[in-house]
């Protein structure tokens, strides 16, 4: 930018003014996008204090005129909200453990073991992502109830321990980096698979084996249409089906439903600004498909 | 593979049997590993499957009956059964519009957000937020924002004078607003396509500036390109998330009774009503495999289009 460049410099600061500009219109575009991704959440805040009252009155208010935190009280008292928080956490921590664990081993055997079949097989875990859900959702209802599971949360425990193809896609994919090296040096000094598994591969998967658990956590806290098949009777209920219900009693006190929204929503907001940067890593990994 | 014959060809008798018992070891372990798997694609996916497949040529109710009828649910399903068009033209209609604009959304944020402009960061948590919220609180929320008189959608239309539909009452409108609120959560393949895009080399910009490529030049010759393999990723699951649809019409329409004039029944939560409420499994099953195969089909057309648009970077493939 100093004296040097001054031949030159009007071409050099209109290409650079343009430049600026640009990056001022984009700047301003992805500000005017956060507030509008935003609203949404602010409003479920603002109309979860208001009173009833405030929430009919026209022009709305968009910050409440008087905070009414006894809104979330009242909303937790008027429902078994803590037996269903038990309930959703009990099968939660089943479905993350079972998937950590399942996963991991699934995923090491496919990428650091070798054996027969194993493209094809690979191919098949592939494939199975394409299987919606919908097809095997009546027969295994149908296994479940034969095995006299309805009315249980094993239904909704149990099939997280046998693996799930995308996070085995995923943790492969992280295992397969792990130099070839290290595997066959621990295998010389006599180690097993399993225990250069426990001892090697998990510890360095950390941050895969941490997205797999958070998304775990996630689709296990947000599941409605599991616990809706499985759960009939209310004191094994989750809080997405006490919400539901909730619905139906509160009918449009909506502030109740917005309290009630935002306590069962809480705990994956947390997550989500804990642990950030593993669902960053889960989309680089996932981007990293070839075909 | 190769070498590991090479060896055994050049190294003859004693040592052979220990690789050979090793080999047999190693490969024990790995079906070991897999065991979780393999059981589990047994017991939950390739059994039931079956199971299903031939449950769908029955009248089968859970309890008593399980007579083969031959093709008769599926006579039944296109000659005598209304909600089946209804629910099949309903999932149609939300998957034509919500994978398209989700796509090229999120595509078109991922390029906002890789401009390096500032605060990057932030802008991709707020962005990326609504994809993690899921679940009957988020349907709950949107029914609020929704709502025809108190919603906040409906006031701030009005604030330009535009009188807002009765978005989850109006038949017309119900599949829209869920096309809507599908978008707010764009975010989640956004992230995908961001980090994509930030694979894609630098040098390859640099050279196409030497050459005096301009900026939408670069983008349809390099950056799009590079970008297609995890645009084809998107539309392949989007498409067969997209036919599942269920929760949130169960959700927004009263206890899943598909809404206003069947507005919101869509085929899952028809093939449901079958299966669990009136216990027609048969025919829920039948159900099932139509679009199982409706969906087969569509990712096969994609499979098969693809060497034509999709560009790979060869090799990673293992």
């Amino acid at each position: 930018m100093s004296s040097f460049t001054q031949p030159k410099h009007s071409y050099f600061q209109s290409v650079r003014l343009r430049k600026k500009w640009m990056n001022v219109l984009i700047s301003l575009l992805l500000i005017a996008g956060s507030i509008l991704i935003l609203t949404p959440v602010w409003w479920m805040i603002s109309t979860s204090l208001k009173s009833m009252q405030e929430i009919t009155r026209f022009p709305p208010t968009i910050i409440p005129e008087e905070f009414h935190f006894e809104n979330y009280i009242n909303t937790w008292k008027s429902a078994p909200f803590t037996l269903y928080t038990l309930n959703t956490l009990f099968i939660t921590t089943f479905a993350v453990i079972g998937s950590v664990l399942s996963n991991s081993l699934i995923a090491y055997g496919f990428a650091k073991i070798r054996f027969r079949g194993k493209k094809v097989l690979f191919a098949v875990v592939l494939s199975t992502m394409m299987i919606p859900g919908f097809v095997t959702l009546i027969p295994q209802y149908v296994l479940f109830s034969k095995l006299g599971w309805l009315n249980t949360a094993l239904p909704l425990i149990v099939p997280p321990f046998f693996g799930s193809a995308f996070y085995i896609f995923l943790l492969r994919q992280f295992f397969m980096g792990i130099p070839h090296e290290m595997i066959e040096a621990a295998k010389i000094d006599g180690a097993s698979h399993f225990t250069i598994w426990r001892r090697i591969a998990v510890p360095l998967a950390k941050p895969a084996i941490a997205t797999v658990a958070i998304f775990a956590f996630n689709s296990a806290w947000n599941d409605f249409q599991g616990p809706l098949l499985y759960l009939n009777d209310e004191v094994l209920y989750t809080l997405q089906i006490g919400l539901q219900i909730f619905k139906g009693e509160a009918a449009t006190q909506w502030n109740y439903l917005m309290a009630g929204s935002l306590l069962v929503l809480l705990p994956v907001i947390i997550l989500f600004f804990i642990f950030q940067r593993y669902f960053i890593e889960g989309a680089n990994i996932t981007a990293g498909i070839k075909g | 593979m190769k070498t590991m014959e090479a060896i055994m060809t050049h190294v003859k008798s004693k040592p052979k049997k220990k690789l050979l018992s090793m080999r047999r070891k190693e490969e024990l372990q790995g079906y070991l590993f897999l065991s979780p798997w393999l059981i589990g694609f047994v017991c939950l996916t390739a059994g039931p499957m079956l199971f299903s497949l031939y449950g769908s040529f029955t009248n089968y109710d859970v309890t008593s009956k399980m007579d083969f009828i031959g093709l008769d649910n599926y006579i039944r399903m296109f000659t005598n059964d209304d909600l089946f068009w209804i629910s099949l033209w309903n999932t149609i209609y939300y998957v034509l519009f919500s994978v398209p604009l989700t796509t090229v959304g999120a595509i078109v944020l991922a390029l906002l957000l890789n401009q390096g402009v500032p605060g990057m960061r932030l802008y991709r948590t707020i962005f990326y937020l609504p994809a993690v919220l899921s679940g009957v609180g988020v349907y709950l929320l949107w029914m609020q924002l929704l709502a025809p008189s108190t919603g906040l959608v409906n006031h701030f239309l009005g604030l330009f004078g535009i009188e807002g539909p009765a978005w989850l009452t109006d038949p017309a409108w119900t599949k829209n607003a869920l096309i809507f609120m599908k978008m707010w959560s764009v975010g989640g393949s956004m992230l995908l396509y961001l980090a994509s895009l930030q694979g894609v080399p630098k040098s390859l910009y640099e050279a196409a500036e030497i050459d005096g490529a301009n900026a939408i030049q670069r983008f349809f010759h390099i950056t799009l390109p590079m970008i297609t393999p995890v645009i084809f990723f998107d539309i392949v699951t989007s498409l067969i998330y997209g036919f599942q649809i269920f929760q949130e019409a169960y959700v927004m329409s009263d206890n899943g009774d598909g809404g206003p004039v069947n507005s919101l029944l869509f085929y899952n939560l028809h093939m449901w009503n079958k299966a669990f409420e009136v216990f027609d499994m048969g025919y829920a099953m039948a159900l099932s495999w139509v679009l199982f195969v409706v969906v087969l089909i569509l990712t096969l057309i994609n499979l098969k289009l693809a060497p034509r648009w999709v560009h790979y970077e060869g090799g990673d493939e293992s």
